[in-house]
């Protein structure tokens, strides 16, 4: 498998494990880099390219396995010592001090020793590195005036400046405009030629094509794959990357189909960062039928979902609830309407751990256990016993703080609050994420019969065993658009992947 | 060597009680370190202390007197830090509600005490609340930092106090920044003979019970701890964040608010420049000790007044100056954070 390459290894890897709680990131993994290469990190979100990354930048320890970097043996305790050994890493969240000058953030770190700055001869070092690497950064602007661009370049400069010969970069073009990619490309370019190195972390297939000279595909912890990137496709690295064999059986299909119950149309959505992550998108749900939206996180299907949710305000479209418009940015405008809502993050979105069970259970209607000014906190109590007893939550009673729960009993919990409502219309974000296998069927089983009781249920996931498995009708969605739909029993594992990577074309 | 945190499993109930008695206890012990630094006999000056407080009829009602203040300042701010509303601001509530108070005080037609009585307490609640929804459009609508915010408007009433009482409300005739006398009606009456145990002091108990039932029973109080815990999955539950966070400004400005009106009705029916010694500051304090529980803040309060009132008598019997007071509040606070600190982590010690 292992593709042969007449340069010296810059940095091994050798059998990396390491596990968080009971996840394990990284699996007996070994990778290598080479002199003056640009190696392209492929793979999901979870895969563990980053886990891997930081702990080849000193982040993390890893729990077994070694690294040498040009032969020595090496054991990173802090990015300092990473930084040392000539390893820099530009993290999809920037570390800059904002009220800072761009020179100032460069520095910062690198005089240690030095009493008096030589901000001069800094600053001579600085421009001499951007006119190199075509990095033109205003050394004297403060970084909170610049863009996202810029400060990724900055970043960039913070490591060419310790005199990286290896630069890791998470994700750099997720924040970047397509000018500013192919800037980006070109000094990788410029840096690679110097015979230094280059990790790139992506999952977008056409920026590992057009930059990388060698991809290694992660899935699930593991090296799934090696490749030259010139003797490779795009279609091929797709199914490397998602592609495996269905294990599963797909649960019984739906019935039948009623009537549209939610119409999107024209939906187009900015996102945090005031980039537009949804454009121009439709779709219908049916009630009695599950459409399952697949495709890599970050193509938008957050910002959809959020705005179902009634938590995101929207550029322009509709949501249409059989004749009623879905008001916005309300979202007990979203419960009222029938939306039962099951949210990607259920830690910090979903639930308040530091409230009990009941109180995590009442949350979207506890408005309705009022009794003049107070709550009736006995029916309350009540409500909660019973939805204890119907979806058998795990907990030490209704008055439990829900931080003390499972992450299995969590997703109950709000399973519960959202069933309980018999909603018309439920919106799943990632339902079974994180969650064992009995807890993700347990799950499963419950928006089945939500389906088979006439329920509309859009199923927003990365799992594609779980789309397979679950859904009557598969949409994908990528960069913000619906790639393409099928029904579930007409659907290929390959025509998937390849809408999930941003390939149009039909397979044959 | 390292330190090394992580965070621990929450602590059973009682360790929630226990933890400010062994706060104040260990405080006790550590303020015997600046009694003998200002040269005080150690017994001695802790039992001046706990006589000049607790020991006569008098010093007791006293305490009393002077922990209703407090009291009302501690609830403001434990109403707020519950909602994470960080109203830093009772100080500048408190002389909102003073100065509505002595202006009703003042300027009221004659009407029968237990009218003007309560329309004062309106006033003067409705002044601090008021005060206090300014940090809360401010953070709402802004993204004001309300701890910056509502800091800094202290000075600002502080300012318009001193405004009003070297102009239109300085005493006629008068040279000294100090209003006209409040209307006798308006005074609150005294409940215990020969003492200053006013109608303030049953308002506070009153704003005890009525800060612990909004907290537990009413849908503000759950709304307010959902928000306090988790703001993103409380407005995704279809609360409105901000109302809840102004309505919880109001409410706290307000009670912050009657500690004004009982200073300037139960203590001095005047307004005066320092018509407090800090106790919207104090409050902060005492929520933090009474761990944001209205009961645990009250409690809070007398001990703090305790440690005031006792500190003047400690000062003639042993000449250790009365800001020992202050010391040992700041002592207070420290060792309860430290305290914390310790509940929510468990501290380990890494050798490389």
């Amino acid at each position: 498998m292992s593709v042969i390459s007449p340069k010296k290894p810059v940095v091994e890897m050798h059998s990396i494990t390491k596990t968080f709680l009971d996840v394990v990131a990284n699996n007996n993994v070994d990778l290598r880099l080479y002199e003056g290469e640009i190696c392209a990190l492929l793979g999901e979100n979870g895969a563990g390219k980053t886990t891997l990354m930081n702990i080849l930048f000193g982040y993390y320890t890893a729990d077994s396995g070694q690294i040498l970097v040009r032969g020595e043996k090496v054991a990173f305790s802090s990015p300092h010592d990473a930084i040392e050994n000539g390893v820099g890493m530009v993290h999809q969240h920037f570390s800059l001090v904002p009220s800072q000058t761009v020179l100032e953030n460069i520095v910062v770190g690198s005089f240690r020793g030095k009493f008096f700055l030589d901000t001069a001869a800094a600053k001579r070092k600085l421009l001499e590195l951007q006119n190199r690497f075509g990095l033109h950064v205003d050394p004297d602007a403060f970084v909170w005036t610049l863009p996202v661009g810029s400060q990724q370049k900055v970043e960039i400069l913070k490591a060419l400046y310790r005199d990286a010969s290896i630069l890791i970069l998470d994700e750099p073009t997720a924040v970047l405009a397509p000018l500013e990619t192919k800037e980006l490309f070109a000094t990788l370019r410029t840096f690679a030629a110097e015979g230094r190195s280059v990790v790139f972390i992506s999952h977008k297939l056409n920026e590992v094509m057009e930059i990388s000279d060698r991809v290694v595909v992660l899935a699930r912890g593991k090296v799934v794959a090696e490749r030259k990137t010139s003797e490779t496709s795009e279609k091929e690295l797709a199914n490397l990357m998602v592609g495996h064999e269905l294990t599963k059986q797909p649960y019984s299909p739906s019935r039948k189909t009623g009537a549209p119950l939610l119409q999107v149309s024209g939906l187009t959505v900015k996102n945090d960062k005031g980039v537009v992550a949804v454009k121009d998108l439709s779709l219908t749900l049916h009630a009695g039928e599950i459409t399952a939206l697949a495709g890599v996180s970050g193509n938008g299907q957050k910002e959809l979902a959020e705005v179902l949710f009634g938590f995101r305000e929207l550029l322009q479209g509709s949501v249409m609830i059989g004749d009623q418009p879905l008001p916005f940015g309300s979202p007990k405008a979203a419960i009222e309407s029938g939306i039962g809502r099951i949210p990607e993050d259920r830690m910090t979105t979903g639930l308040i751990l530091d409230l009990t069970v009941e109180e995590n259970l009442a949350l979207e209607n506890h408005t309705k256990f009022k009794k003049g000014w107070t709550i009736d906190y006995r029916a309350l109590r009540r409500h909660a016993e019973k939805l204890i007893e119907d979806f058998s939550i795990k907990t030490a009673g209704p008055g439990a703080i829900a931080r003390t729960l499972s992450g299995g009993n969590l997703q109950k919990i709000i399973l519960a609050r959202v069933l309980s409502a018999s909603p018309r219309i439920i919106v799943a974000a990632q339902p079974t994420r994180g969650l064992d296998v009995g807890a993700a069927e347990y799950v499963h089983r419950r928006i089945l019969e939500a389906r088979d009781a006439g329920s509309a249920v859009l199923l927003i996931s990365e799992d594609l065993d779980e789309i397979f498995m679950l859904s009557d009708r598969i949409a994908v969605m990528f960069e913000g658009v619906i790639m393409g739909m099928v029904g579930r029993r007409e659907a290929s594992i390959e025509q998937i992947s390849l809408w999930m990577s941003g390939v149009k074309e039909k397979c044959a | 060597m390292r330190l090394i945190m992580t965070k621990r499993p929450p602590l059973s109930g009682w360790i929630q009680v226990l933890l400010p008695i062994g706060a104040i206890l260990v405080t006790l012990v550590l303020s015997a370190i600046p009694i003998l630094f200002a040269g005080g006999e150690l017994w001695l000056s802790f039992y001046s202390l706990f006589k000049g407080a607790l020991g006569t009829r008098y010093n007791l009602l006293e305490t009393f007197t002077h922990a209703a203040p407090l009291t009302f300042t501690g609830l403001a701010v434990a109403f707020a830090f519950r909602a994470k509303f960080w109203n830093i601001g009772a100080e500048g509530q408190l002389l909102a509600g003073a100065i509505a108070a002595a202006w009703v005080g003042i300027n009221a037609p004659p009407l029968p005490a237990f009218v003007l009585i309560f329309l004062i307490c309106l006033a003067g609640f409705l002044a601090g609340g008021a005060w206090a929804t300014i940090p809360a459009f401010l953070k709402n609508k802004l993204k004001v930092d309300d701890v910056v915010s509502s800091l800094l408007l202290n000075y600002v009433m502080w300012h318009i106090m001193g405004f009003l009482l070297f102009g239109p409300m300085q005493m006629p005739g008068s040279s000294w920044p100090r209003s006209a006398a409040i209307a006798q009606a308006a005074h609150f009456p005294v409940l215990l003979s020969r003492s200053r145990f006013h109608l303030g002091i049953l308002l506070a108990a009153i704003a005890v019970l009525v800060v612990w039932f909004i907290n537990s029973k009413t849908e503000l109080g759950f709304q307010s701890r959902a928000v306090g815990a988790n703001a993103r999955a409380a407005a995704f539950g279809g609360i409105n964040v901000n109302s809840v966070i102004f309505k919880t400004a109001l409410i706290s400005g307000g009670l912050a608010g009657m500690a004004g009106v009982g200073e300037v009705a139960g203590i001095h029916f005047h307004l005066l420049m320092d018509i407090s010694p800090g106790f919207g500051y104090s409050g902060i304090v005492i929520a933090m000790l009474g761990r944001l529980h209205p009961v645990g803040t009250a409690l809070s309060a007398f001990f703090f007044s305790t440690v005031i009132v006792g500190a003047q008598s400690m000062s003639r019997m042993t000449g250790v100056p009365t800001y020992i007071a202050d010391v040992i509040q700041a002592m207070a606070l420290l060792v309860m954070l430290i305290a914390l600190l310790f509940t929510e982590y468990r501290i380990r010690v890494v050798r490389d």
